[in-house]
């Protein structure tokens, strides 16, 4: 008799499989599935106890997403395009756990524009990842708000107008972290992620995700092909935890680094390729983001990030316990009070 | 001069829409409470910033009764636009008073005519010229105080309250009424029989509108999360939230245990406050008519999820945007049955000041209770107009949090449950929020099929069973929801139900139809959906059963004959809806007009 192999488990003492959650019934070669992998991955290497973590989404194949990781994880798949409103009440409920959104770009280009951009406005403490892959799965290939001009899709024709592109609205709406990767830079993705989840505020990260049933022809801008061949990193990106000592030796060696101090004390380190690209201004952004449109490139990386600014749910001053574990004597006034209340009435 | 008519008649003031003279028939209005006599008042207003007409009607009563009347028997009028209008509106016998620099014909020789010197004593007044505007309301009250014998004192008293003790503003605003009303002495010679005299019928009352008690109603509740949107005639409601929150709902060291939040229209608004209910807080939207259809999609995911939220809609007259201004009882149906599929919501019905505050504590408590949506359908009447009323009464049962489970009831439970499991039979399952740290206390909630444990399913047996029990769970709605109001008429006959902020003129109604020699009447004043057993005893018992309505369908006729459809024959709507609160003579007349048939 063999025994079986100690299972391994991280620093908060789960093993890999506390962070899965059901099996996918995505397209097999979903983007989408290789995402909720790395969130699995991340958690799970973060030490983060999913109790800890809130789920939510809107309506689309990115949205079933969410149930097909951190299984035990409170979660809420809402309406189509309306993640950001339900996820921006339910983060005052305990301002002690963090929140991933998945959308999709229906979810959120199309039908949800007015709900992103609010909640990227007001800073909500939410990671915000756009599967983006140009088309409606769930609804058989029409074209997304994000699908590229001239894009041909068997039953729908030729795209006549211009994509949204999510990086530049977020921006635009004050966003402060923004991002774009590619599901296939699975490194990218994971390293993007643990940055993101230890951003104080709203974390945008628009991932191209191929929709392999739909919109994957080798010169569609969502595709896997052309994603490889146009993939243009600002970066190679390497996240550091907060109590993780940082060497910046061979290859991270001074001069070809810059290093993002993030709030929780954790470090965001980002070697140079072939140009300096510096995240922190809002302006190298929006000029990036341009120049990937008039040059065709998949620019991705951490496009800009602004530490400073408070949260939505740091603007209410509210008290330390969670609200939604206090009771009568903090929610009801006094008795005393109500007279004081009439007698304020004429 | 006829007979003298003491405390009991109607004035209606003519202003200029944003000329500031909502202050100063607030103070007629406070004054004449303040003389102890009942009295109410209302706003009619346009939709519009500055410069279109705007009426605002007082009723003085001595036998209490405070519904609006069509019949104006004193009227004042500062708008040339309007003054035809409001000089064909004067009762026979009564009086009319109007600016003097309005230079149009009076033909009319069987009511008294008093012009006032508006324009000259704001002139004359020792404010700058940008008060002076608003000083020349302040010409009408008076001119209009002394005619009719309003107390000084008391006008004072409103004033300073109008500008919280302000002494420079109360002074200013004063001492022009004080030169109207020394005008009025020595250049009026009162020839119309209306006056008014101190009472002793208003203590123990306060007054205040439905919108603020509504609010603080809420936060007696416990209310911990608030999303809104502007719009007319709620954003008081929201506004009142953010006006004594800060004061009833901070710790010693001055922190919140509460957010209210401007959303960026009303799907947001409803949908941060589901996000917020979800997550265990005491969450509302507040909201009307045109927010309420725009709320409905979200309204299902709450009705189906199971979430707990409350939704007050201060209804104002539709279909589409309507008349933003003005009242209307006609979001029943629509509120009733909000969102697609099979479902009824749960819809609390206030009708009173007090009343919406009640109902806004206990709204939170069975929104938890039952893990639902509740609507609370106030109107523009209620919520945004001056109402006498007996003080806000502190809540007479402690904060019902409704089933949830935390880490140690997990515990004892060795972590088995079901989040859609009907455990106790009453159709309400147990639910976990966000922030449990036990293992098995995680759920995914969703809009989508879902079998006892939270989870995906298309089966059709789990779909349809799960409905069953939504329906089970409505059912003990009917018994949690408040009762009906019963008011018995010995040896009664026929049965009237109204509901909401028609009672005053219904309450009338029956005066009025006693006097008739009409039918004896038994009145039910309907509180909530879904109707109670109260309620359908009620119905079963009289012969004919006349539903009182502010609208053009008769909603709750409609919702009443399909609950009932065997009962159905017996009722006769009495509904009606021009944007003004119900008068009683309405009501009577058609009673009695369906009586005769």
């Amino acid at each position: 008799m063999t025994t079986p192999a100690p299972v391994q488990t991280n620093k908060a003492g789960l093993s890999k499989n506390d962070y899965r959650g059901l099996p996918s019934t995505l397209c097999q070669g979903c983007g989408h599935n290789s995402i909720a992998n790395q969130i699995i991955t991340v958690c799970y290497d973060l030490n983060i106890v999913p109790e800890e973590i809130m789920k939510f989404s809107g309506i689309g194949c990115s949205s079933k997403s969410p149930a097909y990781f951190l299984n035990r994880s409170f979660g809420f798949n809402g309406l189509h395009g309306r993640m950001s409103s339900l996820a921006t009440g339910a983060l005052f409920a305990d301002t002690t756990l963090r929140a991933i959104g998945i959308s999709g770009d229906g979810d959120t280009a199309s039908i949800g524009m007015g709900g992103f951009k609010h909640m990227v406005r007001r800073n909500a403490p939410i990671v915000y990842i756009v599967e983006n892959n140009g088309v409606y799965g769930l609804t058989k290939g029409q074209f997304s708000a994000t699908a590229e001009v001239g894009l041909n899709l068997k039953h729908q024709g030729t795209n006549q107008y211009m994509p949204v592109d999510i990086c530049m609205e977020a921006l635009a709406s004050n966003a402060t972290f923004v991002a774009r990767s590619f599901a296939g830079d699975a490194k990218q993705v994971k390293e993007l992620l643990k940055a993101a989840l230890s951003h104080h505020g709203v974390a945008v990260l628009d991932i191209i995700s191929p929709c392999v049933t739909f919109n994957n022809q080798e010169d569609a801008t969502h595709s896997y092909t052309w994603g490889k061949d146009h993939e243009a990193p600002l970066h190679e990106i390497s996240f550091i935890p907060a109590l993780d000592e940082i060497e910046l030796q061979g290859e991270f060696a001074e001069g070809t680094v810059r290093e993002v101090s993030m709030h929780d004390g954790s470090t965001v380190l980002l070697k140079k390729l072939e140009k300096d690209y510096d995240p922190t201004s809002r302006a190298n952004a929006f000029q990036m983001l341009e120049s990937t449109q008039l040059n065709n490139w998949l620019v991705t990386g951490l496009l800009y990030i602004d530490e400073s600014k408070p949260t939505l749910t740091e603007t209410f001053n509210l008290v330390d316990t969670p609200l939604n574990r206090l009771a009568d004597p903090d929610l009801r006034p006094a008795r005393e009070t109500i007279e004081k209340i009439n007698a304020m009435m004429f | 001069m006829s007979e003298k008519v003491v405390n009991d008649f109607s004035v209606t003031i003519a202003t200029v829409n944003g000329s500031g003279s909502q202050t100063a028939n607030v103070t007629l209005l406070r004054a004449l409470f303040k003389m102890g006599i009942p009295v109410s008042g209302k706003n009619l207003f346009p939709s519009n910033i500055q410069g279109l007409p705007t009426w605002y009607t007082i009723r003085v009563s001595k036998d209490g009764f405070i519904a609006r009347r069509d019949e104006q028997e004193v009227v004042v009028t500062l708008n040339p636009v309007s003054f035809a209008r409001d000089l064909a509106s004067v009762q026979p016998g009564g009086a009319f008073f109007y600016a003097d620099d309005i230079k149009l014909p009076i033909a009319r020789s069987d009511i008294s005519v008093y012009p006032m010197p508006v324009k000259q004593m704001a002139r004359a007044a020792n404010v700058s010229p940008a008060l002076r505007d608003y000083i020349a309301n302040m010409v009408y009250v008076g001119i209009l105080g002394y005619m009719l014998g309003i107390d000084m004192e008391t006008i004072k008293q409103a004033l300073s309250f109008h500008f919280k003790g302000k002494a420079q503003a109360i002074d200013s605003n004063f001492s022009t009424i004080k030169a109207a009303a020394d005008w009025a002495a020595q250049n009026l010679k009162k020839s119309d029989p209306y006056s008014v005299a101190q009472m002793d019928s208003t203590s123990g009352f306060v007054m205040a509108d439905g919108n603020t008690a509504a609010a603080l109603g809420a936060i007696y509740g416990g209310l911990q999360f608030a999303a809104w949107y502007p719009i007319t005639p709620a954003s008081t409601l929201a506004e009142s939230l953010n006006v004594f929150l800060p004061q009833l709902r901070k710790t010693t060291d001055g922190k919140q245990t509460y957010a209210v939040l401007q959303a960026e229209d009303e799907l947001a608004a409803v949908g941060m406050a589901i996000g917020a209910g979800w997550g265990g807080l005491r969450s509302m939207t507040s909201t009307s008519g045109p927010g309420i259809s725009l709320m409905a999609e979200y309204a299902g995911l709450a009705y189906y999820a199971e979430v707990p939220v409350v939704i007050w809609d201060v209804q104002r007259i539709g279909p589409s945007t309507g008349l933003p201004t003005r009242t209307a009882q006609g979001d029943l149906t629509e509120a009733y049955f909000l969102s697609h599929g099979d479902k009824q919501n749960i819809i609390l019905l206030p009708g009173s000041v007090q009343e919406c505050f009640e109902f806004g504590w206990k709204a939170l408590d069975l929104a938890e209770h039952l893990q639902a949506p509740v609507f609370v359908l106030s109107d523009l009447d209620l919520g945004m107009n001056q109402w006498m009323t007996k003080p806000f009464e502190y809540p007479d049962t402690p904060l019902e949090r409704g089933k949830v489970l935390w880490e140690a009831d997990l515990k004892k439970l060795n972590g088995v449950w079901g989040r859609y499991k009907d455990s106790d039979g009453d159709g309400i399952p147990f639910r976990t929020v966000p922030g449990n740290k036990h293992p098995s206390a995680a759920w995914f909630g969703r809009g989508t099929g879902h079998d006892e444990n939270a989870r995906y399913t298309e089966d059709a047996d789990t779909w349809e069973s799960n409905m069953t029990r939504l329906k089970k769970k409505y059912d003990t709605a009917r018994t949690l929801v408040p009762k009906p109001v019963i008011k018995v008429a010995k040896g009664a006959t026929v049965g009237i139900i109204a509901y909401g902020s028609t009672e005053p003129a219904v309450e009338e109604a029956l005066a009025l139809l006693k006097q008739a020699g009409g039918p004896k009447t038994a009145f039910l004043r309907l509180r909530a959906l879904p109707f109670t057993a109260e309620a359908q005893d009620f119905i079963k018992k009289y012969e004919r059963i006349y539903i009182v309505e502010a609208n053009r369908d008769g909603q709750l006729r409609q919702i009443l004959s399909t609950v009932l459809p065997d009962q159905a024959h017996k009722f006769r709507s009495a509904c009606h809806s021009d944007g003004l609160p119900l008068t009683a003579k309405w009501v009577k007349e058609t009673i009695l007009a369906q009586e005769e048939k």
